[in-house]
């Protein structure tokens, strides 16, 4: 309680003091009503019915209006309202249809002054005039508003909604004869007090049942409503049809909605379930509420401003027996603790950053956004004007936008509308998606897809036979050939044979990634490749470009001259854009064109041709043979997957994954997997590159993948006449009874797959469609439209 | 008889002569109450309703015999498909399985072999393990722990309080591998009340078992007094008809004066309502005597109905009901409905956990309760909205839940002793509806409107044990 502060207030003479505080009563409240001179409160509920005055420190019970022997169910109250003219009027709605009014200068103990029992139904609301001392009006479950003058025994006129149950009635604060009803289908009404016969306007405010309503203080003509379906609206009733000014979007149904005085802005809501806080908001901003009180522990069922002029004292009672008064100073303020900067990226990498003024104007100096070392990005800096919104909250927006050229997405577009995925052998997907890497000029992605065809393809059609060729030299060339994917290790002087394809086909795939010292320490191997071992750098073209063929071969009959028949053109290219590579073996590549004055002249003159191509062969099958099992690389395979995904390159990440299938799943979780999928999905689907996106979910093995595409399958249709949603069936309409969807070929209704012209909007069966534009290009409607069907 | 009847009748004979048993349909028609006559054939059905044929068969790959019978009511139909789809087949926090192993447990509740049959057949088809059907001990605990909530729901909801939702959500925040969540917990109390209510309208319509489950066809060759291939052109039905015909001639002056008063009743309510006005002692004394009685209301015939073994095996406790509880005369707390109803409470609590599910349920109740074609029996034009309103209050009377506004003396004056007696079964022991109970109330009215009180009475039962449930869980949330 330290916290809580003390204020005063001076209003027009009389001063309001207090604290926060709260008094615990004996039963659940239903409704609160505050005496006009802020002085008192009454508390009503189905078995509580007293008056507390409301002291400085404490509220004091003043009077209990529950007398009797017996509990009367006229006493069980739903509302209380107290009259904002005479201090001594007060009526109460009950539960069973009784609307009672009290005078409490009446000298007895049982201050109950007069019954009315016209209504059928339990009574939910009732309201004085603001200014006639003697109108009360009612509003019940039946249906039914009453207005009373309680000079009177029975009402003076009945008001029928011609709806559903009357949930609120409010008295317009500024027009004498206006009053607000609203209903549980979702209707407001505005009625003339004069006029019994017909409401004068009416509009559907919300779904569901609208709970409560109140008039702006000031505002001539703002009505705040609340309803089940979790939203406080603001109508301007001034105008012609009543429009929805504001919105506020709570988390609970709207019980109760009062405006805040002296704030144009502000109003108080509670709610009717789960929810316990009482909320003041600002109309403007309807995402944060402006303050909370956090004091009940059930739902709070009534909230009334203490004094009409005062905007810092609120009184609140609730199901859990207590009574509160909440200082707007004590309020818990969920602005300070929301994070005030947000943070986006635009789909073609623009980055929008929005945060608080005062933080964006003290770093308005610093420097651009560093870009990144090796995708260079330009910032450009542009300043919205920051929302001119009155001293609650003043934000800067900066977006930084993507140099034209710097960057772009295109890459990835084409890439996933180009990758194959499935449906042919794995040698010829990574073929496949490594030529179109290749041309999109993403060399180092194209090598890993060759890569992966060496590593993962088909060892299982070299014979076993064949092993024994090349025991020595397997055991021997393994070892460097792992080596030589840590560029470092590498000592200068290995002249393997067999270490230097795969080492130059990753040195070359590190270049582009590594730094300058690296790329050095790779020139040197390339040169060393050079001078020593031509002919199985010669032997490289062979094995990247044409493996299948060069396996299928049995090196026993193998016609010496075949390898380098089948050189494969597509590995050129390849080699003409590494940058580093040294002009050597781009000489002998060049040679290589013609097959016998291939680069094994450099070296292999001095040895017989017998032998030479035999060491080729050998050499190459020591690669595949020893080639480890493809286990042995699923390490480095999963490095590499998790090096594209940390990159940003998750399309290359889950392309992979998908292409290995089995290959390297179960290296990797599955919760990475998923990830890893729901990153690449959500991308696609920003591109709206739908069937792409269902592809990959289609593949994916993951459970939680999987079922995406699974839910939502629902395709909704409206009707071509009446424009209506068809609802029960695709094919014929509830409301004009006709079948929406004719086939323009045999003039039956489609109810399956159902195509159409978008240039003329005729067709029909997708069959007799396809059929029928087979045979002519006008549109089968005979509206002389050219169809066209793709 | 649609002519697919006739070629199946035809394959059937041919089967026959091969020697292959062919089960034949015990019952007559959709429902052992009402004359197959009374029911729409199917394809004799207006648009409206063959949509709603459509749209189940599609959803339940059947057209059941509950469906056949609901169809009186299309509005309603409607409505009541839509909301079992959702629960049994869309978005839901609990897994298929689940969903209809829980209809089995509470329909088994009531010894309803006929919902029972049709969701073991589900159960099974969507991958449910057939070990779990051998009774609630091998379901996995999970179940297991929404056995008590079941019972306690289905015969004394009034005792459902927020320890039973502790018990069954027990662990929540342990995140323990048996414990129910908020949203799968009000998923199962959706399912729960759903299941035992339309327990209670598959007994107090009769609803024949379907023809491939248990009880619905027989293997012995056809008898002369049985159903029979060659006397498609007579019509089976003539016994039923002369039944009804004699029945009715018994008693057509007494029943037509039923009428006749009944609706002299409700005027003179209509008229005097204004002038006499109760004190409010005698309005809340009435609403004792109502509740009260209501727990003595029983048929005279308190025959045992022997549960199928079939059925007794998926609940334990079979001896615990509606019935021990009156005889022990406890007493039942009064619900006071202006303090938690549906419509303010209720449906914001389920459409909070359950998405959607509160606003299907909200529309299911409000067309229920608001059906009316202002008909009574032969006469045309009425306001019928006062008995409506005696039928739903009285119902939920007898679980202790009372509306401030009304006076429970109506309920004495529109309802007569025999109606009483078959709403208390049809609500309290459904398995213990005779056909007797069925005809003896209201025995000039319309076997659709019969229907209509069936519908209003599962209604009034489900909002009941919503209301209670859902109170419970509010109260365990706060």
């Amino acid at each position: 309680m330290e916290k809580m502060s003390r204020v005063t207030t001076a209003l027009g003479g009389s001063t309001l003091t207090g604290r926060t505080m709260h008094c615990h009563l004996d039963a659940p409240a239903n409704a609160i009503s505050v005496c006009r001179d802020a002085a008192q409160v009454v508390v009503a509920g189905r078995s509580i019915f007293k008056i507390y005055s409301i002291e400085e420190e404490q509220f004091v019970e003043k009077l209990n209006l529950r007398v009797g022997r017996k509990p009367s169910l006229n006493l069980s109250c739903a509302d209380v309202v107290w009259h904002q003219m005479d201090e001594n009027l007060l009526a109460t709605a009950a539960t069973n249809g009784v609307v009672v009014t009290w005078n409490l200068g009446r000298p007895s103990r049982n201050k109950q002054d007069q019954l009315f029992t016209e209504h059928k139904r339990t009574v939910n609301k009732v309201c004085f005039h603001p200014t006639e001392a003697h109108v009360l009006l009612s509003g019940s479950q039946d249906g039914f508003m009453k207005c009373f003058d309680l000079r009177r025994k029975d009402s003076v006129s009945t008001f029928s909604g011609q709806s559903e149950s009357v949930r609120d009635v409010q008295f317009s604060i500024r027009d004498y004869f206006t009053f607000a009803s609203t209903f549980e289908n979702g209707n407001v009404q505005l009625w003339d007090i004069r006029r019994p016969d017909r409401c004068e306007r009416m509009f559907t405010a919300h779904n569901g049942p609208v709970f409560c309503c109140d008039w702006h203080p000031e505002d001539r003509g703002w009505l705040a409503t609340g309803g089940r379906d979790k939203m406080v609206k603001v109508w301007d009733m001034t105008t012609h049809r009543a429009k929805e000014m504001h919105c506020v979007q709570t988390i609970a149904s709207v019980a109760r909605v009062k405006w805040r005085p002296e704030c144009r802005h502000h109003l108080a809501t509670c709610s009717m379930m789960v929810d316990h806080n009482i909320y003041v908001w600002d109309v403007r901003r309807p995402f944060v509420p402006a303050a909370m009180f956090e004091e009940h522990r059930d739902v709070t069922t009534g909230i009334a401003w203490r004094h009409p002029h005062d905007p810092s004292f609120l009184l609140s009672g609730s199901k859990d027996s207590s009574l509160c008064q909440h200082l707007f100073r004590d309020a818990s303020q969920p602005v300070e603790r929301a994070n005030p900067e947000g943070l986006c990226y635009g789909l073609f990498g623009d980055l929008a950053f929005a945060a608080k003024e005062s933080l964006v104007a003290a770093e308005s100096g610093r420097k651009p956004y560093p870009g990144d070392r090796r995708h260079p990005m330009f910032f450009k800096r542009k300043l919205d004007p920051a929302e001119p919104f009155a001293g609650l909250a003043s934000s800067a927006l900066s977006v930084f936008e993507m140099e034209p050229g710097g960057g772009g997405m295109g890459w990835f577009v084409d890439t996933a509308e180009r990758y194959a995925l499935t449906g042919r052998p794995l040698a010829e997907l990574c073929d496949h998606n490594a030529k179109v890497a290749r041309e999109l000029g993403r060399n180092q992605v194209a090598q890993t897809w060759t890569m992966l065809r060496i590593i993962y393809c088909s060892p299982g059609l070299v014979p076993s036979a064949n092993l024994n060729h090349s025991v020595g030299k397997g055991s021997s060339c393994g070892l460097p050939l792992m080596n030589s994917f840590n560029l470092k290790d590498m000592a200068p002087g290995l002249g393997s044979e067999t270490r230097l394809d795969r080492g130059k086909g990753d040195a070359r795939s590190d270049t582009a990634l590594l730094d300058s010292s690296a790329t050095l320490i790779t020139n040197e191997d390339n040169e060393e490749t050079e001078g020593s071992d031509v002919p199985t750098d010669y032997l490289l073209g062979d094995a990247e470009g044409e493996e299948d063929e060069l396996y299928l071969l049995d090196p026993e009959h193998a016609h010496p001259e075949e390898p380098e028949y089948v050189l494969p053109q597509e590995a050129f290219p390849l080699r003409h854009e590494i940058v580093d590579t040294p002009p050597g073996p781009e000489h002998l590549q060049d040679k290589a064109d013609s097959p016998h004055v291939s680069g094994s002249e450099a070296d292999a003159t001095s040895l017989a041709p017998m032998d030479s191509s035999f060491s080729l062969l050998s050499v190459s099958h020591a690669l595949y043979d020893s080639r480890l099992p493809p286990d042995f690389f699923s390490v480095l395979v999963r490095d590499m997957l998790r090096f594209y995904a940390e990159q940003g390159d998750v399309q290359m990440a889950v392309s992979v994954l998908i292409v290995l299938g089995e290959r390297v799943r179960k290296d990797i979780d599955e919760q990475t997997q998923e990830h890893w999928y729901t990153s690449y999905i959500d991308l696609l689907q920003r591109f709206r590159l739908w069937n792409v996106s269902n592809e990959v979910v289609k593949l994916s093995t993951s459970r939680a993948i999987s079922c995406l595409n699974q839910a939502s399958t629902t395709l909704h249709v409206n009707c071509s006449h009446c424009k209506r949603p068809m609802s029960s069936r695709g094919w014929v309409c509830d409301r004009c009874h006709r079948c929406a969807s004719m086939c323009a070929v045999c003039h039956h209704v489609v109810k399956g797959l159902f195509v159409w012209c978008q240039g003329c909007s005729h067709g029909g069966h997708l069959q007799h469609i396809m059929k029928w534009l087979e045979g002519s290009s006008h549109c089968p409607a005979g509206c002389g439209h050219l169809c066209e069907y793709s | 008889m649609s002519p697919v009847y006739f070629s199946q009748k035809l394959i059937c004979v041919q089967w026959e002569e091969l020697g292959i048993r062919i089960p034949r349909p015990l019952g007559h028609g959709p429902s052992r109450f009402i004359p197959e006559k009374e029911i729409l054939q199917v394809g004799n059905e207006d648009a409206q309703m063959h949509a709603l044929f459509a749209d189940s068969f599609a959803a339940l790959g059947r057209l059941d015999n509950i469906t056949l019978v609901m169809v009186f009511h299309p509005q309603y139909l409607e409505s009541f498909l839509k909301t079992q789809h959702y629960l049994l087949q869309m978005d839901g926090p609990l897994p298929l399985h689940y969903r209809h192993y829980i209809g089995i447990m509470a329909a088994a509740r009531h010894q309803c072999s006929y919902l029972v049959n049709l969701h073991v057949n589900d159960f099974l088809h969507v991958g449910g393990d057939p070990k779990w059907l051998n009774g609630l001990e091998n379901a996995p605990q999970k179940l297991q722990n929404l056995g008590e909530l079941n019972k306690v729901l289905a015969h004394r909801p009034w005792l459902i309080t927020k320890e039973h939702i502790e018990v069954s959500s027990k662990g929540l925040l342990k995140a323990e591998e048996h414990s129910w969540s908020l949203a799968e917990l009000v998923h199962a109390v959706v399912l729960l009340t759903h299941y035992h209510s339309l327990a209670s309208f598959t007994f107090g319509c009769g609803i024949s078992p379907e023809i491939h489950c248990d009880g619905g066809h027989t293997f012995r060759p056809p008898s002369v007094s049985n159903y029979c291939i060659c006397d498609i052109t007579n019509g089976n039905h003539s016994v039923d008809e002369m039944q009804v015909n004699s029945a009715g001639n018994v008693s057509v002056s007494d029943s037509f004066f039923e009428v006749e008063a009944l609706m002299e009743k409700m005027r003179q309510l209509q008229e005097c309502r204004d002038e006499e006005e109760a004190s409010q002692e005698e309005m809340a004394s009435r609403f004792e005597i109502e509740k009260r009685e209501s727990m003595f209301v029983f048929s005279s015939d308190d025959e045992e109905v022997t549960p199928a073994r079939d059925v007794s095996r998926h609940f334990e406790d079979t001896s615990y009901g509606y019935k021990d509880f009156s005889r022990h005369g406890m007493h039942v707390p009064t619900f006071r409905v202006q303090d938690y109803c549906w419509e303010d409470h209720g449906y914001s609590l389920v459409n909070r956990l359950y998405p959607d599910v509160g606003q299907l349920i909200d529309e299911k109740f409000h067309i229920a309760y608001n059906l009316t074609y202002n008909t009574m029996a032969m006469h045309k034009d009425v306001d019928t909205s006062m008995l409506r309103r005696a039928i739903w209050n009285y119902i939920h009377c007898m679980f202790g839940i009372r509306y401030d506004d009304y006076d429970y003396g109506e309920i004495n004056q529109l309802l007569d002793r025999s109606f009483k007696v078959y709403i208390k079964t049809v609500v309290c022991t459904p398995e213990k509806v005779t056909k007797r109970m069925y005809d003896s109330f209201w025995r000039q009215f319309k076997h659709s409107e019969k229907v209509h009180v069936n519908l209003l009475l599962i209604e009034a039962r489900m909002q009941a044990e919503l209301l209670y449930a859902l109170r419970a869980i509010t109260r365990y949330m706060t």
